[in-house]
Order: C-alpha cells, then sequence, then structure tokens
C-alpha cells in the first residue's frame, strides 16, 4: 500500500507523542527523536506536532530555529559538528575544517551527495582544554588533528 | 507553601524610591512602587494589558547594595530596599541601551507612520540620544511585508521588545508572530518566516496598538482614497462605525472618551467626500437579519426538531472573530450568523438601493468604511464580498488612517461644526451606537427580541432600556433572561417565518459575550467540552478586547482606562438619542423600515436578504502549504 510522506510523518509523530506525552514540555523530546529518525523536520512535521500537542506551529518554529541541533535543512546520516569557538580556533580547527571539507568534498553548511555526511559548525561543547573539538551525531572528538580526521570519517564510512 | 510562607506574601515591605519612603505589599515590583509614588521609570516592552517580559531592559534602575542594575518591571521587592531610578550610572545605561537599539534600528522618523507617537522617539529625545555610539544601519536589512490586506510589517523598525508576540500569544490566542532564531539572529517573525498575508493571521491589528515603533502599522490606502476623492467621475461615499468616533478626537488631543461624531461629519465633508453616512444605519439592520436569524434558529430546532441550523448563534460582526473561527474551530461554521457585518452589508446596499435611488452607476461610486479595525480591510478584500455586482466595500479606513486625512486637509476636528448624516440613510438607533462596545450587539439584540416577543417596550423590564448585564469588560460573559409568561402577537415583519410566540413564552433565553480571541477560545473549548456556553442561545464574541472600541484601527496607545473612558461615550450617545427623542431599537430605525418596503420587500431573511446581506463561510483550518 502506498503510504503519503504526510502520513508516514503523521504516524511516526503519534507514536512520540505515546512516548513523551502530549504536554507542551514533550516538544524538545518530540523533535529530537523525530530529527534522529527523519534527518530533518519538515513544514509539515512542525505544523503536526503542533496540532498533537495543541500549540501553535509558530512556536515549533521558534523552537526548531533556536537550537541547531534541530534542523528543518535536511542533513545527512552522521552530522559533523566543529567547534569554531575561540579555544578550539587556538588549537588549530582550522586546519581540521580543510582537512574535513578536502575528504568530504563539502563545504560547512553542505551535505555530501549521497546523504551521509554533513558539516556544520558549533559554538562551545564545554571542553575548550581539550581542542580542537569536534561532535559526530552524538560522539564527542577531542584533541581533533587534521590526520585523525581520516581516521574518523573511515570508521563511519563502513556503517551503514 | 507552609502558613509561614504565605503570611511572608501579604508582609508590607519599606522601599526607599529617590529619597520617598512607601510600603508595598511584597512581591510588587519596583515599577508599580515607583508609579504607585509618582516617580516614572521609562519602560518600551512593557506593556499594562501584557505580561511582564522584561527584554529591553530600559527601566533598569540601582538598588543600593547591589553591584549590578535591575529591571524594575521584572524585580519584586520582598525586602527593604533603597531604589534610585535616575543615578548617573542608570542614565548611562539607558543611553546605551538606547544606543543599542538604534546600532540596529534602519529607517527615518519623518516618514514613518509613528513620527510623533513613537515610544522610541521619545526615549531618545528624553535620554538625549546625540550621536549613534555603537552604530546605525544605512541600508535597510529586512523586506518589508505589505502581503496582508491589513497589517504591514517593517522589521527594520523592531526593536524586539515582543509585544506583539504577547499581545498576539495571551490576548488573541493566535499565535501569528513568534521570536525566530537565536543570539543576534533573533527576529520576530511567522511560522516559516512566511509573509504575514500566508500564515494564520485573523488580521486584528491588536499588534499595531501595542508596538512602540514603526515596524508594525495598519496597511495604509489614504493615497488610494485621496485620487478617488480627486477623481471627478466618482462618486465617493463614506460609512463610519461608532467606534472611530469615540476615539478619533485623541488623535487630535483631546482626552479619551470625547465624542466627535457630529464634527466628524462635517470634517469628512471638507475632506471631500460626496455623502457620509452613518454605519449604525446597517447595525441596526444587522440585528433585525440576525435577530430574525436567531428567531428562526430557535423555533427550527426547538420546535420543528430541524437541526439544519445548530444552536448557539454566533454573531458575524467582527471580521477578525470571523477568520478566527474559520482557522480554528472550522467545524462551528454553521452556529456562525450569515448576516454579513454591518460594513458589507451597507457596501451591497448602497451599490444597489443608493444607487437606483439616486440614478448613479454603481461603477462610479467608490464605497470607503470608517472602522476602528484592521481586519475590515480584508474583509472587504475578501471575494464573496461582492453580492452588489462590484466589490461592495473599496476601501477600509482605519480611524488613524482617516485623522491623517483630516489634518492634511488643515482641519483641526474639535474646531468643526456640527452636522447630521445624510439622507437616505440618516442617524440610526442608539442601538447601533453600542455595537462599539462588547456586549453591544448583544443588548440591541435583545432589546428588538424581547420587543417582538413581548409586544412591549424593554423599559418595562430593564430601566433606560439598558440591559446592563451583558455590559462591563469581563472577559467572558454567561447571562441568563427570563421571557415574560404574556407574549404578543408576532410582528408583522417576520410573521411569514413563525406563527406565534406560545413556544417561548416563559423559556429563558441563555446567552454569551466574550471580547478579545483568546476569551473566545474559551468560550470555544467548553462549548466543545459540553460546559455552561452549549447551552447558549446566542453568543457575541468581538476579536478585540472591549469591543471595537478597543480595535486594532484606533489611536494609539491603548489600555484599561482608555478602552473604558471610550466604552463610556458610546453608552452615553446610546442614552442622549434617547433623551433627545431618537430611536433606541433597532426596529424602530425608520429608515432601515422604509428600506423593507422600498426593496427587501420579502423582509428579513427573504430572497434578496440573502442575496445582498448575507454570506457565507470558508473552513480555513491551520495548516499552510
Amino acid at each position: 500500500m502506498l503510504i503519503s510522506q504526510h502520513e508516514q510523518t503523521l504516524d511516526q509523530l503519534q507514536g512520540l507523542v505515546e512516548k513523551h506525552g502530549d504536554q507542551r514540555n514533550a516538544l524538545i523530546p518530540i523533535l529530537q527523536d523525530f530529527r534522529d529518525q527523519s534527518g530533518q523536520i519538515t513544514d509539515y512535521a512542525m505544523q503536526a506536532v503542533a496540532n498533537l500537542l495543541k500549540i501553535e506551529p509558530s512556536e515549533v518554529y521558534g523552537v526548531v530555529s533556536f537550537y541547531s541541533f534541530l534542523s528543518e535543512r535536511p542533513q545527512g546520516n552522521f552530522v559533523i559538528r566543529l567547534c569554531r569557538t575561540i579555544s578550539c580556533d587556538m588549537a588549530g580547527k582550522q586546519a581540521v575544517a580543510r582537512q574535513l571539507e578536502n575528504d568530504l568534498g563539502i563545504t560547512f553548511g553542505e551535505t555530501t551527495k549521497d546523504g551521509r555526511f554533513s558539516l556544520e559548525w558549533a559554538n562551545c561543547m564545554g571542553v575548550c582544554d581539550q581542542g580542537p573539538a569536534m561532535l559526530v551525531n552524538e560522539t564527542l572528538y577531542t584533541k581533533v588533528s587534521p590526520e585523525k580526521v581520516g581516521e574518523i570519517l573511515d570508521s563511519f564510512k563502513s556503517r551503514a | 507553601m507552609t502558613q509561614q510562607a504565605t503570611a511572608a506574601n501579604t508582609e508590607m515591605i519599606p522601599v526607599t524610591i529617590d529619597g520617598k519612603e512607601t510600603r508595598v505589599a511584597s512581591g510588587t515590583t519596583i515599577l508599580e512602587a515607583a508609579k504607585h509614588l509618582g516617580i516614572r521609570i521609562p519602560t518600551l516592552c512593557y506593556h499594562e494589558d501584557l505580561c511582564v517580559e522584561g527584554v529591553c531592559r530600559i527601566c533598569v534602575v540601582e538598588i543600593e547594595g547591589m553591584w549590578t542594575l535591575q529591571a524594575s518591571c521584572t524585580y519584586p521587592i520582598t525586602q527593604a530596599i533603597t531604589v534610585k531610578t535616575h543615578s548617573p550610572k542608570v542614565r548611562k545605561a539607558r543611553r546605551h541601551i538606547l544606543d543599542l537599539m538604534f546600532s540596529e534600528h534602519y529607517g527615518e522618523c519623518y516618514s514613518c507612520a509613528r513620527n510623533n507617537n513613537c515610544e522610541l522617539q521619545n526615549l531618545a529625545q528624553e535620554y538625549g540620544v546625540d550621536e549613534y555610539r555603537f552604530g546605525h544601519p544605512d541600508l535597510p536589512i529586512f523586506n518589508i511585508d505589505k502581503s496582508s490586506f491589513a497589517i504591514t510589517r517593517d522589521n527594520n523598525k523592531c526593536i524586539q521588545c515582543r509585544r506583539c508576540v504577547r499581545t498576539c500569544a495571551e490576548f488573541q490566542e493566535v499565535k501569528a508572530l513568534e521570536n525566530v532564531g537565536r543570539g543576534n539572529k533573533t527576529a520576530i517573525g511567522t511560522f516559516l518566516d512566511k509573509p504575514l498575508g500566508e500564515v494564520v493571521c485573523i488580521n486584528c491589528g491588536q499588534c499595531i496598538n501595542r508596538c512602540p515603533t514603526g515596524a508594525l502599522t495598519a496597511k495604509d490606502q489614504t493615497d488610494l482614497v485621496w485620487d478617488a476623492i480627486e477623481d471627478p467621475t466618482k462618486h465617493v461615499v463614506i460609512q463610519t462605525a461608532p467606534a472611530p468616533r469615540a476615539a478619533i478626537g485623541e488623535e487630535f488631543g483631546l482626552e479619551p472618551g470625547t465624542p466627535m461624531t457630529w464634527e466628524m461629519n462635517s470634517a469628512l465633508r471638507e475632506v471631500g467626500f460626496n455623502k457620509v453616512f452613518d454605519t449604525n444605519f446597517t447595525a441596526d439592520l444587522t440585528i433585525i437579519e440576525e435577530g430574525t436569524e436567531l428567531i428562526l434558529r430557535l423555533y427550527k430546532t426547538l420546535v420543528q426538531g430541524d437541526t439544519s441550523m445548530p444552536l448557539p448563534q454566533f454573531t458575524s460582526c467582527s471580521p477578525g472573530w470571523v477568520k478566527y473561527i474559520e482557522h480554528f474551530y472550522p467545524e462551528y461554521l454553521g452556529n456562525v450568523s450569515s448576516a454579513k457585518s454591518p460594513q458589507q452589508m451597507f457596501g451591497a446596499m448602497i451599490k444597489t438601493y443608493y444607487a437606483e435611488k439616486n440614478n448613479i452607476d454603481p461603477k462610479d461610486i467608490v464605497s470607503v468604511a470608517l472602522m476602528p479595525c484592521t481586519a475590515k480591510k480584508f474583509e472587504c478584500n475578501r471575494p464573496e464580498m461582492a453580492d452588489s455586482g462590484h466589490q461592495d466595500v473599496d476601501f477600509g479606513l482605519t480611524t488613524r488612517e482617516l485623522a491623517k486625512m483630516i489634518r492634511e486637509s488643515g482641519i483641526n476636528l474639535p474646531d468643526m461644526p456640527k452636522s447630521d448624516f445624510d439622507s437616505p440613510f440618516g442617524t440610526a438607533s442608539g442601538s447601533g451606537v453600542i455595537f462599539a462596545a462588547t456586549g453591544g450587539v448583544m443588548e440591541a439584540a435583545l432589546r428588538s427580541v424581547l420587543e417582538f416577543v413581548t409586544g412591549k417596550q424593554v423599559e418595562n423590564f430593564y430601566d433606560h432600556a439598558d440591559i446592563i448585564p451583558v455590559r462591563g469588560f469581563e472577559g467572558c460573559r454567561y447571562v441568563e433572561l427570563k421571557i415574560p409568561e404574556e407574549v404578543g402577537p408576532v410582528p408583522a415583519i417576520i410573521q411569514h417565518l413563525v406563527p406565534d410566540w406560545n413556544w417561548i413564552k416563559g423559556a429563558t433565553v441563555k446567552v454569551g459575550v466574550a471580547h478579545g480571541t483568546g476569551n473566545a477560545r474559551k468560550v470555544m473549548e467548553d462549548i466543545k467540552a459540553g460546559g455552561k456556553f452549549s447551552e447558549c442561545h446566542f453568543i457575541e464574541v468581538m476579536a478585540c478586547p472591549g469591543g471595537c472600541l478597543g480595535g486594532g484601527g484606533q489611536p494609539i496607545p491603548t489600555n484599561l482606562d482608555i478602552r473604558e473612558a471610550r466604552a463610556k461615550a458610546i453608552y452615553a450617545e446610546d442614552r442622549a438619542y434617547g433623551e433627545a427623542g431618537k430611536a433606541r431599537k433597532s426596529h424602530e430605525n425608520e429608515a432601515v423600515l422604509k428600506v423593507y418596503q422600498e426593496f427587501l420587500k420579502e423582509g428579513p431573511c427573504g430572497h434578496l436578504s440573502h442575496k445582498l446581506l448575507h454570506t457565507d463561510y470558508t473552513p480555513r483550518g491551520k495548516y499552510i502549504d
């Protein structure tokens, strides 16, 4: 049976509402899970979740646009976030950034054509003494060097 | 909470502000305490109608013993403190705060709709802003959003006080506007940053009345109206709603609540309008049509068991409310009276009845409406509002726009001689006048329905025909009225619809009144849950707080005191009609009765009435592509 994109989104969200509740404070956990499942929080998903939680879509958009981890743009399976704040910058984040761009063939803000990797800037992750710091999805890497980049990427390339 | 803590909350705490001493209840903010002492602290994000946000910081004060300055609007007094509101440190901080705002505020005052009525401009003057310490944009940062028929958004002028967001969220519960983004990229936006014309917005304009700058303004159509006035081939007529009369004086420096009805008539002719009509004429017509519809609904549902016209019946005068229910409760559209709003009824009558009577080609008539309302601009552009064969109403002007036109004509409104409205519609009844206040439509309808049913004067039941229980500023009101056991004959005008009144005698009529769509939502949720409002027969809803007199097109500023003063002026005018021997009830309006004899010959809710004076609605829902 053919299921439309909207129906699928709605099913997914209804499941998440069952898991997290239908109160306003369930919004962020629902959005986080939805992002993990779908890689992107679509316009329709924002309206549908608003309807399920009895709030308005503008509120959902306010939240989604506030948190950089909740993206309205389509993102790859693995989202790489490199810290750009001062400590990591001084520890050599620029070289790491160039290596990432070279290895993946994309610039920051882009996703590889195969939809596997996205490259994003992030602000402080709270490990300033161990910079440059980098997140791949929810895994933290510290003291990243250009040499290590290849290793890290390879470990993800082999995953599904 | 322990008893001790409760007691502590009501404790009176000594506070010294600028050397003046007082005692305030625990929890009182510094701003409130200062107001009590007669000390003025400047504010921007604070607004009496709204919850406290504390984002603009302009109200910072110095508290003895504290290292940093505190925002007085959010600081609750819980222990004895000494406050300085204008110390050098405070003054310097305020100047810096203003300079920071100007570093992102693009726009020139003299071309701004809010020139001379701008809170930011006033503060700049008050705190002597002389240079832009942190720079000043010399190019616009945002595009101006002109997509809405009613509201123009210029984010370049926005200082992010979020009054509009709070108004839309708390007051109206529409939430069209929201803070979008984070940090220095934060801006006031809509869902997906779509143009306002494409999102769920009811055009009520309450955000405009609370915006401290010119970031939100009503779409200005005065130039188009001037063009029509200057065009010799056009016959330009204006209808004026009751609410602007009670408020337009404020634009000319008068106290709120100074009525300008008769002076305004003269001023409008001076401006160049060919005819000046009273929207109250169609307010009276609305009462006849909507009242008849109510009687029909009651008769069908309660006597004939026909559920095609469900109860309760909702009023349909407020275009903000109509769009609200189309978006939020489309399943209840069958409950909304099919009668058009007075503005649109008048539009249809002018381009048919009036045109015919005066031998004017309706295509040469430009029909302008003076309204307290921005949503009327949207309403007159609804595609279905063209039953006369032309767009029924061409332009909806707000009170502010008209004040501007009067000033441009070199007229000082209070100096104008008094004059009456033009025939054939003439002066309407006092019931039409009170449409401007919340509960007014209900009162007007009840006056007529009671007289229709009992055959007796309303004065027998209510002193001076003032149905006090439906008046007032309480958000949602529920009132029960007893129909007397003794009923009269059915008046000729509706004899073809109901045979007698036996079915209604001794019954209790339950009515509800709500103003502000936030309150409307409470009523709707109560109805959905089967609460007391679900038992109502008739419910009046006005989208704006206080009714039309608090409309989004009314002079700025607004607050409860101003709205109460305007309401007083409205009820005083209704009283004055009675004292002058003029009609106070819609069905006594002779021009209305004449229309039923000459034009709408099948009577209220007849075929022609349905074509010209009734409409249908669009279920819009909340999803957008």
